[in-house]
């Protein structure tokens, strides 16, 4: 069809995009309660309600109308970031102390919606991790699906040794950057019983759910391609060279592509419009930066992964990156 | 008196080592996660503070200008090794916790900033009593920071007092399996809780100018 002018803008409302990322998180947390129990359901709404709580506190202290900027959902989508990040059994203060620093301390105390340098859920998980390293490492078996179990791990006594297991990504890192490891990818993959097909054994499907919803949120125009597609190309490239190279040593990149939180970083995390990069090329520039330390925090780090840090260095980085990729004013030749 | 009460307030609250200049961040953030290192690092500075700037004051008649910052350094230096030997005699277990720090005194850039800007210049009385209101400020957030990183890194109040007082003990405060916030006592902690007293000094700053504008314009002939 052909369109004439004047052509019209629909303006987008804060609201609806936020309304679109949380409707894309839902296949993935289909397939995540299939695989891994209703513990997950639980982190959401504790989440969620700390996100809320902590935004109408903070915002009534900051002199702002409550209602209008509680209803644009931003809050919802740290939530539920954070609640994806963390492991489904965490304890309840563990996610909810997360939360109220994401939202207050990360994301109001720098300025609030659209002023915050660092992506609040990143921030919120790195902050975690280093403080208690044990219980952020701690992830549920597949299948392990009991409701009284996990209910009892996340508000009660913690008698969790028969539910975890070692993720893919800590099953390698042992098996082969630990310095007495002789162990080969292909070795550790037929032994490990956390491993799938391609990746962790239910997180492959968890990130298919994930690909599925950002694919929407793409065609919906939502996000952009560029940070999806700079930082899954990088990652992969970067993994395949390492494992063409030696690939006893390194595994290869359908395998990064699918284990823990490279799609939801793909699509979700370096497609934030606040802490990402703005430009077109600084967008591939900063994603394809954050895919980069990702393979290597991953691959010699200590950390179960590293898409938090990844994401925190590079938002460091963005104004530079905008700065330096600011596109000629139209008109202008490039120099 | 007058100028002694202002020399307070400008040193103590306004122009705050921490607070107020931001200098000597290495020990803030090092040393302060207790209660009692924060303390007495601050009190072993506030002293030589107040040493140096008495010393340096009664001096600058006879300090060539053209060499004065290695005379004052020679002085600090010479006041902190005393500070240092003083611990180590009479506050053993507590010098052997604050270690390397007693002797970094002397490289403090806060010490040499009031001996240059402050003591090279006035009168000794005045010069002495800058130091020691500079470095009670210091003390003053080092304890706030000390206190507020001990409480949440471990819930406890007064660790280790025991190396000071014979026979006291350290308050428990959260219950014995609180799992301890482990960032609180690592540096990120440090940079955290200093960035949000500075947000408070300013905030409480802020509020008070808001107040004195309406004072004035309250009484201002109409």
């Amino acid at each position: 069809m052909q369109a004439n002018s004047p052509f019209f803008r629909r303006n987008v409302s804060i609201q609806g995009v936020m309304l679109k990322v949380l409707a894309a998180l839902l296949p993935a947390i289909a397939v995540y309660v299939w695989f891994f129990g209703t513990a997950i359901l639980i982190q959401i709404a504790l989440t969620s309600i700390a996100a809320l709580a902590g935004e109408a506190l903070i915002l009534s202290l900051r002199d702002k109308p409550v209602a209008i900027f509680l209803s644009d959902g931003s809050a919802l989508v740290t939530a539920w970031l954070i609640a994806l990040t963390f492991p489904p059994i965490a304890p309840w203060w563990l996610t909810v102390t997360a939360t109220l620093i994401a939202i207050i301390v990360v994301k109001h105390l720098y300025g609030g919606l659209g002023q915050n340098p660092f992506n609040p859920a990143m921030v919120a998980f790195c902050l975690m991790i280093v403080a208690y390293p044990q219980m952020m490492s701690q992830w549920p078996a597949v299948g392990f699906t009991d409701f009284a179990a996990q209910v009892a791990a996340i508000f009660g006594e913690r008698h969790i040794d028969a539910l975890v297991m070692a993720t893919p990504l800590d099953a390698l890192r042992t098996g082969l950057h630990t310095p007495e490891a002789h162990a080969t990818v292909a070795g550790i993959f037929g032994a490990g019983a956390s491993f799938g097909n391609i990746g962790g054994k239910g997180w492959e499907w968890i990130a298919g759910g994930y690909l599925l919803g950002g694919l929407w949120l793409m065609q919906q125009r939502v996000i952009s391609w560029r940070q999806p597609v700079a930082f899954l190309g990088t990652l992969m490239l970067i993994a395949g060279i390492a494992s063409l190279a030696a690939p006893d040593r390194f595994a290869g990149p359908l395998f990064h592509a699918l284990t823990g939180g490279a799609m939801l970083g793909a699509f979700f995390i370096t497609t934030d419009p606040i802490t990402g990069a703005t430009t077109p090329r600084g967008k591939l520039i900063f994603a394809a930066g954050v895919a980069a330390l990702v393979w290597i925090i991953r691959t010699f780090g200590a950390y179960p992964d590293g898409i938090a840090f990844a994401t925190l260095l590079m938002n460091i980085c963005v104004p530079l990156i905008d700065m330096a990729t600011q596109p000629p004013v139209f008109g202008h030749k490039e120099d | 008196m007058g100028i002694y009460s202002d020399i307070a307030r400008n040193s103590f609250w306004k122009q705050n080592p921490i607070l107020g200049q931001v200098l000597g961040l290495c020990p803030t953030l090092a040393i302060t996660t207790t209660f009692i290192n924060s303390f007495s690092l601050g009190l072993a500075t506030t002293l030589v503070m107040a040493m140096s700037n008495f010393a340096v004051s009664a001096l600058r008649a006879f300090i060539p200008f053209e060499v004065r910052i290695p005379i004052f350094i020679l002085i600090i230096a010479a006041l902190v090794t005393v500070v240092d030997l003083a611990m180590n005699a009479w506050l053993h277990d507590l010098y052997l916790v604050l270690g390397i720090f007693i002797p970094l005194i002397v490289t403090n850039c806060i010490v040499l900033a009031r001996v240059e800007a402050y003591a090279a210049k006035n009168p000794v009385a005045a010069s002495t009593w800058d130091g020691a209101m500079m470095g009670l400020g210091l003390t003053a957030v080092l304890s706030v920071l000390g206190l507020v990183r001990e409480f949440l890194g471990q819930g406890t109040l007064l660790s280790g007092i025991e190396m000071i007082v014979n026979g006291a003990r350290a308050i428990q405060v959260l219950p014995d399996d609180y799992p301890g916030f482990m960032i609180a006592i690592l540096p990120p902690g440090a940079f955290f809780i200093v960035g949000l007293l500075i947000a408070s000094k300013n905030w409480l700053d802020a509020r008070a100018n808001e107040r004195a504008r309406a004072r004035l314009v309250a009484h201002a002939p109409a």
